[in-house]
């Protein structure tokens, strides 16, 4: 479904990701882990649009997403949900969700999605009108969530989403992925707690300063002894 | 010493002017908001706005109210347009290209104004209906500041459903907030930007007309300190919220009149430096303005 080749990306004369070339099927989740500065919202961000490749090719489905602006990128169907959440803070909870369909033709599906939405996290239905910035840190991580998956999205990206989140909290964004996973949607997780990321994905990859060290099933990574002394605490 | 009634009459100047501040301070902070950038030309399309209100009145038999809103449509268009040639090309450029280009377009407004016409003031004639008085309690005002006030609000109310109950409204709202978001929701920036201008730049025309109208002249410069007055109450107000700007253009306007008003008339020359102290109390107590608040991250 996704399908990069030999990607490079630079900030300036900083090269960030220096040729990755990696892989998501259809319906499966794939993990990117790896410490911070490693590439990995570099490479989100170079999918959806928002930074041009300097070399490489990014396929969505026969079409080369290098150099296409981010709301064509979002109209093919892929859904990226950043670092950091990005919620609009004074926007209410019911207009994020809204701007999350921006894209959309077929108006008359929405209220579906909203209810799904709301179904996947009930605390939005019943903040709706609230401004989005007085919501928790992990009420704002739920609401990015939900507001990308209003566009409908084929492929969902998610960036360190439990980032800043109490250990309770990470636990529940994690069900929530799988939950998500298991209903079919196309998952690429980009995650700094690799512990958690491997439980959940199908696949992974590793990246340290810009390459990939390591791919495979998730749980042949969990058990390298490399990887565990890396990123799982030996 | 002072009257009620002089105190009500220097409360209607207060709301007319506040109002004039307004209009032009929505489209500082609507631009502002998304592109960082501080458009030293909206001043120039306000005076332009009231030239073409001028000769739209002077040739034909239009009345006040479609020759203020045919230059609202015609200069919105000509927001877009510089915007088009002007500033999108330096999209991504650091931002003190954009700003010095604005003042680069200001100039050649203005000059090219002079060029065409005359640098020399020109009478603003209204149809005699406007300067009617009309005194209630001993508190004078005219057709024309029931006009100006009532045109101001409807405008903005009309601003307020747009940007509350539209997507592309919603859209810009959260492309003043989060740029970067906004590009991840597949928002179209280019049209928010156009869209911004075009009403920026339309509720300038209309603010020129009614400037041009209270003071009776229209002059190739006189966008340049009302433009710079604007940019200071979008700042009081709290620079990319448009409420904000509304309030700050308000509060600036009641501040500057009743700061002619009621002190002794040795001070009424320094009103514009009192305006710029405002700013800066202001800014001391509330660095993000009134109603801006820096984005916190919550954890």
């Amino acid at each position: 479904m996704l399908e990069i080749e030999d990607l490079h990306v630079s900030y300036g004369n900083i090269q960030a990701v220096r040729g990755i070339s990696l892989r998501v099927e259809a319906g499966e989740l794939v993990t990117i882990v790896g410490n911070n500065g490693a590439g990995k919202s570099t490479t989100l961000l170079t999918i959806s649009g928002l930074l041009r490749p300097t070399a490489g090719c990014i396929f969505f489905e026969e079409r080369n997403l290098a150099g296409a602006s981010p709301d064509k990128i979002v109209s093919w169907g892929i859904s990226h949900c950043p670092e950091g959440r990005m919620i609009f803070g004074r926007l209410t909870v019911a207009e994020n969700l809204i701007l999350g369909t921006y894209n959309r033709r077929d108006r008359v599906n929405i209220r579906q999605d909203l209810d799904r939405v709301h179904k996947l996290f009930p605390v939005l239905a019943e903040r709706r009108n609230q401004a989005a910035g007085t919501l928790s840190g992990g009420e704002q991580q739920m609401l990015a969530i939900g507001r990308a998956l209003m566009s409908r999205p084929r492929m969902l990206l998610l960036d360190e989403p439990s980032l800043g989140l109490s250990p309770l909290l990470v636990g529940r964004i994690f069900e929530i992925i799988r939950e998500l996973h298991n209903q079919g949607v196309t998952i690429l997780l980009v995650e700094q707690n690799a512990y958690q990321a491997l439980r959940v994905a199908d696949r992974a990859y590793v990246l340290e300063t810009g390459k990939i060290r390591l791919t495979g099933p998730a749980v042949d990574l969990a058990n390298n002894p490399q990887v565990r002394t890396a990123y799982l605490g030996g | 010493m002072y009257s009620p009634s002089y105190f009500m009459q220097q409360f209607i100047n207060g709301l007319n002017l506040g109002s004039i501040y307004a209009l032009v301070a929505i489209g500082l902070t609507m631009v502002y908001g998304i592109l960082r950038l501080i458009n030293f030309a909206h001043g120039d399309l306000m005076m332009w706005g009231a030239y073409l209100a001028l000769a739209l009145i002077a040739n034909s038999f239009l009345p006040f109210g479609v020759a203020v809103l045919l230059p609202m449509l015609v200069i919105g268009l000509v927001g877009v347009l510089i915007e088009r040639i002007t500033y999108r090309p330096l999209r991504g450029a650091p931002e003190v290209a954009m700003l010095i280009t604005s003042l680069g377009v200001s100039t050649l407004i203005q000059n090219s104004t002079i060029m065409t016409l005359t640098a020399q003031p020109q009478s603003f004639r209204l149809p005699p209906g406007f300067k009617q008085l009309y005194e209630v309690g001993g508190v004078n005002f005219s057709s024309l500041d029931i006009l100006s006030f009532s045109l101001a609000i409807l405008l903005m109310i009309g601003l307020t459903l747009f940007v509350r109950r539209t997507r592309l409204g919603i859209a810009m709202r959260a492309s003043a907030e989060n740029l970067r978001a906004a590009y991840l929701m597949g928002i179209n920036i280019n049209q928010v930007i156009a869209t911004a201008f075009a009403i920026g730049s339309g509720l300038a025309a209309v603010a020129g007309c009614l400037w041009a109208a209270q003071y009776n002249t229209v002059e190739p410069f006189m966008g340049f300190l009302p433009g710079l007055k604007a940019f200071v109450a979008a700042v009081i107000g709290g620079i990319g919220v448009i409420p904000g700007a509304v309030l700050g253009g308000f509060l600036l306007g009641f501040a500057e009149i009743f700061f002619v008003g009621f002190l002794p008339p040795a001070f009424s020359g320094y009103r514009d430096a009192f305006v710029f102290a405002l700013l800066l109390m202001v800014l001391l107590i509330r660095p993000n303005g009134i109603l801006g608040s820096s984005t916190e991250e919550r954890a």
